[in-house]
């Protein structure tokens, strides 16, 4: 621990303690409705109500559930997608175009027609996360094969590195700092769309943490709205350092990037 | 024979490692309509020979490379190596290129024994040993594990160059693999790629647009103008070695070649 981190970790503590007052000061004010603006204890007090009474973490893990699978399967698709569309014309100009176009498409609009075509069922949600993550992973994937320079490529043939092999020790590792970063992004995008999907569609086979926000809205508990809210952006950080945080390490440490320049 | 001066690789039969071009064209296919870059190149390199290839940019010189490594067909004419015609890249010839092309994602080592384990029949043990010999000979056995940015732009060169020699080609093929070094760090290459290539007795095909780096290094060296590449003249190096680029036999050599060289800017190429 040098001087300079205990310096950043009291500044950013500093931050977030000053952000925290605010709102509390806000709150006891008065000059809003504790149903507009709960203060920070409520949502505490909710928070841990939540856990004792088992309803947030299952909701958790519902919600999780779903993510991994729908995530799993979109990398899955996305990723040898990228792959044959950055090496074959063909592709490229069909699924590519395809994948660009949806891509634009906000995926909760899947939303009914996964309805239709699923029902009520956990498929409905997976069908719109997949259709979220895979094309974001494609399109960074493809991005990523073609800007590896032609020079490793060519290295690896004069050595005798022909097809598979080339593919599986030249092509993937060399765009492995663009997969990490597809993959990264079709993180973001599985977790947006799911958390709209559960917002907007009730589903009998379980209840998530979007389904959880809804009700809050239902019910007026802003303090609820608040409390889920909070979890799900710490899901989302962990995922960040859980998943991908080793995976950038070993890019910095292997190609010598990352690091501050200013 | 005590092991450790044992070589790990054996030179094999010495008489291989020819190198002939004949007659290769090549055109190109550019904005302003349809380029020769090469016109009817001829020239072979004897087994063990270290051939040196000058030119300004734009006389195909790392394209006639490309075409002898394999990475490209010639449009017309043909290479043979030891007699059989070149139809792609193989393992006999090994290119070094003017960017190291080291693959970050590995370490030293592991770039070192990357065309190692396409050769058959080599153990892990086997690659690692004849790996790590290598890394000796261009001194870098202590960074064997450092990452390839880590290493200066001369260490880079270095391990391109072990890792070019490891699989044992008959040929080596330098596109300019020093030009982008400081002048320091190129003499003290030039100095232990002689002693390499005497101890190692490889064919050597050198791309450059030094002069003095071709008469110090070449046994030959062969002059291609530009628009479209032709080859306009052969001068034989007869210097004893090792060669030291600051000798004054060395810049009379060159002084001639330079001049040569100058002479075929035609106004039009000079436009």
């Amino acid at each position: 621990m040098t001087v300079e981190t205990i310096k950043r970790a009291v500044m950013a503590t500093a931050f977030f303690a000053a952000l925290l007052g605010a709102w509390q000061l806000m709150a006891w004010s008065g000059r809003w409705s504790p149903v507009l603006l709960p203060s920070p204890g409520s949502v505490v007090d909710y928070l841990q109500s939540a856990v004792a009474d088992g309803s947030l973490p299952e909701a958790t893990l519902v919600t999780l559930r779903r993510l991994l699978i729908g995530y799993a399967i979109g990398v899955a698709i996305g990723l040898p997608l990228g792959l044959l569309s950055s090496a074959f014309r063909f592709v490229e100009d069909t699924m590519g175009v395809m994948a660009l176009g949806l891509q634009t498409l906000p995926s909760v609009c899947w939303v009914p027609l996964a309805l239709l075509w699923f029902g009520q069922t956990e498929n409905a949600l997976l069908f719109v996360v997949v259709m979220g993550t895979t094309w974001s992973v494609m399109i960074a994937t493809d991005t990523g094969a073609r800007t590896i320079p032609r020079v490793y490529a060519r290295a690896a043939r004069t050595m005798g590195s022909e097809g598979l092999d080339r593919w599986v020790r030249v092509v993937l590792p060399a765009s492995l700092p663009f997969l990490i970063s597809g993959m990264k992004q079709g993180w973001a995008f599985a977790w947006r769309s799911l958390m709209a999907a559960e917002i907007y569609v009730t589903i009998l086979s379980g209840f998530g943490l979007g389904q959880l926000l809804h009700y809050g809205r239902e019910l007026n508990a802003m303090e609820q709205v608040i409390g889920i809210m909070l979890v799900i952006v710490v899901i989302g950080l962990l995922a960040d350092k859980v998943l991908f945080a080793p995976w950038e390490r070993f890019l910095h440490r292997r190609w010598g990037t990352g690091e501050r320049t200013a | 024979m005590p092991l450790d001066t044992a070589p790990v690789t054996q030179v094999e039969d010495v008489k291989r490692g020819e190198l002939e071009v004949k007659g290769v064209s090549k055109w190109f296919r550019s904005r302003r309509g349809i380029v020769q870059a090469l016109d009817n190149i001829s020239l072979r390199v004897a087994p063990g020979g270290f051939v040196c290839l000058v030119g300004p940019s734009g006389c195909g010189k790392s394209t006639l490379l490309d075409i002898i490594a394999g990475l490209t067909r010639p449009d017309r004419g043909r290479v043979t190596a030891d007699g059989l015609p070149v139809t792609g890249p193989q393992r006999q010839r090994l290119v070094m290129f003017q960017e190291s092309a080291l693959f970050p994602w590995l370490d030293t080592l592991g770039n070192v024994m990357f065309g190692l384990k396409l050769v058959p029949g080599l153990t892990r043990r086997k690659r690692v040993d004849i790996a790590m010999e290598h890394l000796r000979l261009v001194k870098l056995e202590r960074f064997a594990h450092a990452y390839i940015h880590e290493l200066s732009g001369g260490m880079r060169q270095r391990v391109a160059l072990a890792r070019a020699l490891a699989p044992d080609p008959r040929v080596l093929l330098m596109d300019e693999p020093f030009s982008a070094l400081d002048a320091l760090t190129r003499e003290q290459l030039y100095e232990d790629l002689q002693v390499i290539w005497q101890a190692r007795r490889k064919t050597v095909l050198l791309v450059t647009h030094n002069v003095r780096e071709a008469v110090s290094l070449g046994d030959r060296v062969v002059l291609l103008s530009p628009n479209p590449g032709r080859v306009r003249e052969t001068f034989d190096i007869d210097l004893p070695r090792p060669r030291d680029i600051n000798d004054a036999s060395i810049s009379g050599y060159a002084t001639l070649i330079t001049a040569t060289l100058k002479s075929y800017y035609t106004p039009e190429a000079v436009l």
